[in-house]
């Protein structure tokens, strides 16, 4: 066992320079493969690449092992320019074991390296994966350049001495293969070793199994020289500044955490777990120093009703979730959107109806979102684009909240969530603070306080938090009286309610930024997105545009209300291009309210769109 | 600063009342109005949050603050005032269908976790805002609208499962009887954590005299069993008494039994065992019932276990600084003279 890297010149193997490479870890879900893939990824991150990455694991915690549905991947692109999406298709695969091979190997381009841990190739794990033959012993990876490890011997060998015993031993697996591949790539080394240290720093046995593992795996690559070319990907010219690598549970999570300490609240959050919005909770509860309550409630309708309560209190208030779970808060969201406080609320969208596909993406609760809700009762709609963008969505989300008293619903989804990309850190004390004005004195005469006078401007009622004087009233889910807020059944007065919450939200049109157009006015395609389709689009558009062709796209973020801009820009293109991961629900609303004949790409796939789709597409309508 | 000075008519609000005449819901608003009056705590500080029903009107006559949510939810949300604002009181009002039907689960959730909430439960057997419909509460067999051959729902006894929740404070007033309501609710407000009061609330156009066996001039003399702390549970005149027989609170003669044998009353014991066992004397208010305080003891209020973790947090970390948050998770500078190779 060597301890440590070997540094001799690795002349005998060609290095070849590469601008992109994709690479994905697939094995066992309990074989760390998302560990592996995040570490090559930070590792990545710190040598200067761009990148982009998409975990995909499965529903169940420990599927059976060596089973087709227990194989968990890790999928991620690095470059040396700006990339936009995690890759279509993977340029290097690693398989575990037999069922990762079987579940991967289709997506594996031609000529692409295939690293195989060929000890688990046995006649138990080939026959869970579906295989009659060996693929290692017939011809069906001809066309791969395969790399044939027997990593379980290598790892136990590399670890014998560390101190780690029987099922501990085949753990650091991951970490040798983690190794091998920073040979294969010329990662750098110490930040991974550095990151074992710390994270497992209560078990040292641990630590010295995983670094023994990790450097076996590189000088295995070095000294038998596993393969004859190495590829180098060289540092993006990505904008000069401090970045960070992040995905989108975690950016939005700060996000939340950033508007309220702007604001000069106090953050609750009341939620109930759920996939994939669970990691927000995780996130937020460890951010007490910052005065945050998370509550996990009794059921997801117990969290938005505490969310309303401490909305209703002062806080700024947050209740997140995924598809089912927003289903349960329906009730809840209308009596906030009645009461007219403020409440964040996050759907972190996932594929469904019902249970669905829960650690898979989609874009399929944007009618729902829209419109899923009993009686007249539009809210503001926003949606991140990419896991960075989910910190400036969130601080967008409460701006709008706070300033027009309203329910706002962020929408995510898991591959937004879970998946990362590098984020140039913004100064915090660049971004703007969210001014928040409680009532404190009586705005009626003779010292009454009427709690539904509207700003003249926003038309937002004002905020009179329990525990201040003079200002005792009451709300509720039943009609009021304008001004007063006291109950009412008049019929005028139902219809001017009506009017003013929904004008209210209309007006927050001229409180957004514009939509912005990339690629020039006269292209002859646009491409309209929304959500985590962004990257997919852009890399998409810019490969039609590589080929000659006159493409260009916009991505909304603001769903209700729409930029004032959208129609003006829509009108200007003959041809409109709307790509989502539903059954085409932004394209009914396109078409219902500017009178286009837009054409869909629709794809409820569990996956997100390859690039190669929506190029695909492009191609066919200019 | 003084406490202030109130009469019931502080308050009250200038929104028409609108229960049914005669109904008990007008003698609890006046107990509540004056057992707060004589409290002296700025009216401010209390906050009233209702669900659905006839008894979710309450926050509307309260001149406080208040919300009249949605159905069964209300100690959810008033789950989220408390854990966020320490300095408020906090008050839950409900009936037998938006507590332990459409919203049971909040309930038992909020007693396990001992919000500081005050949950007042009218229990009038029936549901009254729906024109009369059985409710989790009715005694079997009972004809309604929607049982016209009698229901064949099981009811639920709102004491037991209270304790069965583990609630901290568990007890039973009756409308009509304003002294022994304004007791309860000053227990209630003393106590740390959640405390629950059903209170026997009559709804005499849907459910009149339900309760009459421990309301009745003649039939009260008989059935109400006054639990008082630390004196023997006699009743009946003293003509009958509880005993612990086998496990079971049980009614005995006095006559036949040695003093000494009788349950002297403690809402204080640590196990819930025998006031749950006083609250199963009688399964609804059919015979002799206990009135009163079952239980009372002391435990972690969710809220203020929350709010300790915050101090401490911000002790041991320092006050939150969002430069250090969205660099916590390593970061790496590109050079502005970087061309990337």
């Amino acid at each position: 066992m060597a301890d440590e890297i070997a540094t001799a010149d690795p002349s005998q193997t060609e290095t070849q320079s590469l601008d992109k490479v994709v690479i994905r870890f697939a094995g066992d879900s309990g074989d760390g493969m998302q560990v592996a893939g995040a570490r090559f990824t930070h590792a990545s991150a710190l040598f200067g690449n761009d990148l982009a990455t998409l975990p995909s694991f499965p529903a169940e915690i420990r599927a059976p092992a060596g089973t087709l549905p227990g194989v968990s991947s890790f999928q991620v692109q690095i470059a040396d320019f700006d990339i936009l999406t995690a890759g279509d298709a993977p340029d290097c695969l690693v398989a575990m074991n037999p069922a990762a091979l079987m579940r991967n190997l289709q997506d594996l381009v031609q000529g692409g390296t295939l690293i195989i841990n060929t000890d688990t190739f046995d006649e138990r794990n080939l026959a869970k994966a579906g295989y009659q033959t060996n693929p290692l012993e017939d011809d069906s990876l001809e066309g791969f350049r395969v790399v044939r490890v027997p990593m379980d011997n290598l790892t136990k060998e590399a670890v014998k001495d560390t101190g780690v015993s029987g099922r501990s031993v085949l753990r650091s697996k991951n970490f040798f293969a983690l190794g091998l591949l920073a040979w294969l790539f010329h990662r750098p080394t110490e930040p991974t070793i550095e990151w074992v240290g710390q994270k497992f720093s209560k078990s040292p046995e641990v630590v010295a199994a995983n670094v023994a593992a990790f450097k076996a795996g590189y000088n295995f690559g070095f000294t038998t020289e596993a393969t004859k070319i190495t590829f180098e990907i060289k540092p993006a010219a990505l904008n000069p500044g401090t970045y960070t690598n992040v995905n989108g549970n975690t950016a939005l999570a700060w996000g939340l955490i950033t508007a309220a300490e702007k604001a000069g609240l106090s953050l609750f959050y009341g939620t109930y777990p759920i996939t994939p919005a669970s990691d927000i909770l995780h996130e937020l509860s460890r951010h007490k120093n910052f005065g945050v309550r998370t509550f996990q409630a009794e059921d997801e309708i117990a969290g938005v009703g505490a969310a309303i309560g401490a909305a209703f209190a002062g806080h700024l208030a947050v209740t997140g979730s995924s598809g089912p779970g927003i289903a349960l808060k329906s009730e809840g969201i209308s009596l906030a959107f009645m009461t007219e406080l403020p409440l964040i609320v996050i759907n972190v969208q996932r594929g469904g109806p019902s249970t669905g596909l829960p650690t898979k993406p989609e874009q399929s609760d944007l009618l729902f979102s829209l419109y899923g809700r009993h009686g007249e009762a539009p809210i503001p709609v926003l949606a991140a684009q990419s896991p960075s963008d989910a910190f400036v969505m969130a601080i967008e989300a409460a701006r709008i909240a706070l300033k027009y008293m309203t329910p706002v619903l962020l929408l995510s989804d898991n591959y937004v969530a879970n998946g990362s990309e590098p984020w140039l850190l913004p100064d915090v004390d660049d971004i703007p603070n969210i001014d928040v004005e409680f009532a404190e004195h009586p705005n009626g005469p003779n010292g009454t306080f009427l709690p539904y006078m509207r700003n003249v401007d926003t038309f937002a009622r004002p905020w009179a938090v329990p525990g201040t004087k003079g200002l005792e009233h009451r709300i509720g889910g039943l009609e009021k009286e304008a001004i007063t807020g006291n109950i009412s059944y008049n019929p005028n007065n139902h219809q001017l309610m009506t009017d003013s919450r929904a004008w209210k939200v209309a007006n927050i049109a001229n409180d957004i930024p514009l939509m912005e157009v990339a690629g020039g006015e006269d292209a002859e395609l646009l491409v309209l997105g929304w959500g985590s389709t962004f990257g997919t689009i852009q890399a998409a558009a810019r490969r039609a545009r590589f080929e000659g062709h006159k493409v260009a796209t916009t991505h909304l973020r603001y769903l209700n209300p729409m930029p004032n801009n959208l129609g003006t820009i829509l009108h200007s293109y003959d041809r409109i291009l709307i790509p989502e991961m539903n059954t085409g629900q932004l394209l009914k609303i396109i078409r219902a309210e500017f009178l286009l004949d837009a054409v869909g790409l629709n794809k409820v796939a569990g996956e997100p769109f390859k690039v190669a789709e929506i190029a695909e597409k492009i191609m066919e309508m200019v | 600063m003084t406490a202030p000075s109130y009469t019931r008519a502080d308050f009250q609000t200038d929104q028409e009342v609108r229960w049914c005449p005669g109904c008990g819901d007008y003698t609890i608003l006046a107990s509540v109005q004056q057992f707060m009056a004589e409290l002296g705590r700025p009216r401010e500080e209390f906050v009233f949050i209702s669900g659905i029903g006839c008894a979710a009107r309450f926050p509307y006559y309260m001149n406080t603050y208040g919300m009249h949510s949605i159905h069964g939810r209300a100690p959810a949300i008033a789950s989220g005032i408390a854990i966020t604002r320490p300095d408020l009181s906090v008050w839950v009002v409900s009936g037998d269908g938006d507590a332990l039907s459409i919203g049971g689960n909040h309930l038992i959730h909020t007693l396990r976790r001992n919000v500081n909430l005050k949950i007042l439960m009218f229990n009038n057997q029936i549901y009254g805002l729906t024109k009369g419909q059985y409710s989790p509460t009715s005694e079997t067999g009972k004809m309604t609208k929607s049982s016209p051959f009698g229901s064949v729902d099981y009811p639920f006894n709102p004491v037991s499962l209270a304790i069965g929740a583990e609630a901290s404070f568990v007890a039973r007033t009756i409308d009509m009887d304003r002294k022994h309501t304004q007791e309860m609710l000053q227990a209630a407000y003393e106590h740390k954590g959640s405390a629950f009061i059903e209170i026997y609330q009559n709804c005499n156009v849907f459910n009149d005299k339900a309760f009459i066996q421990v309301t009745g001039k003649e039939e009260r003399v008989h059935n109400r069993v006054n639990l008082e702390p630390g004196k023997p549970i006699v009743f009946d005149g003293g003509a009958k008494a509880v005993i612990m027989r086998d496990g079971q609170a049980t009614v005995i003669d006095s006559s036949s039994v040695d003093p000494a044998a009788i349950l002297v009353h403690d809402p204080g014991r640590p196990d819930p065992a025998i006031a749950f066992a006083l609250s199963r004397l009688s399964h609804g208010p059919y015979g002799p019932t206990p009135i009163g305080i079952f239980r009372n003891v002391t435990r972690p209020a969710y809220d203020d276990e929350v709010n300790r973790q915050l101090d401490e947090a911000k002790e041991k970390m320092g006050k939150g600084d969002l430069a250090k948050l969205i660099t916590s998770g390593g970061t790496w500078t590109v050079d502005g003279s970087q061309n990337g190779g």
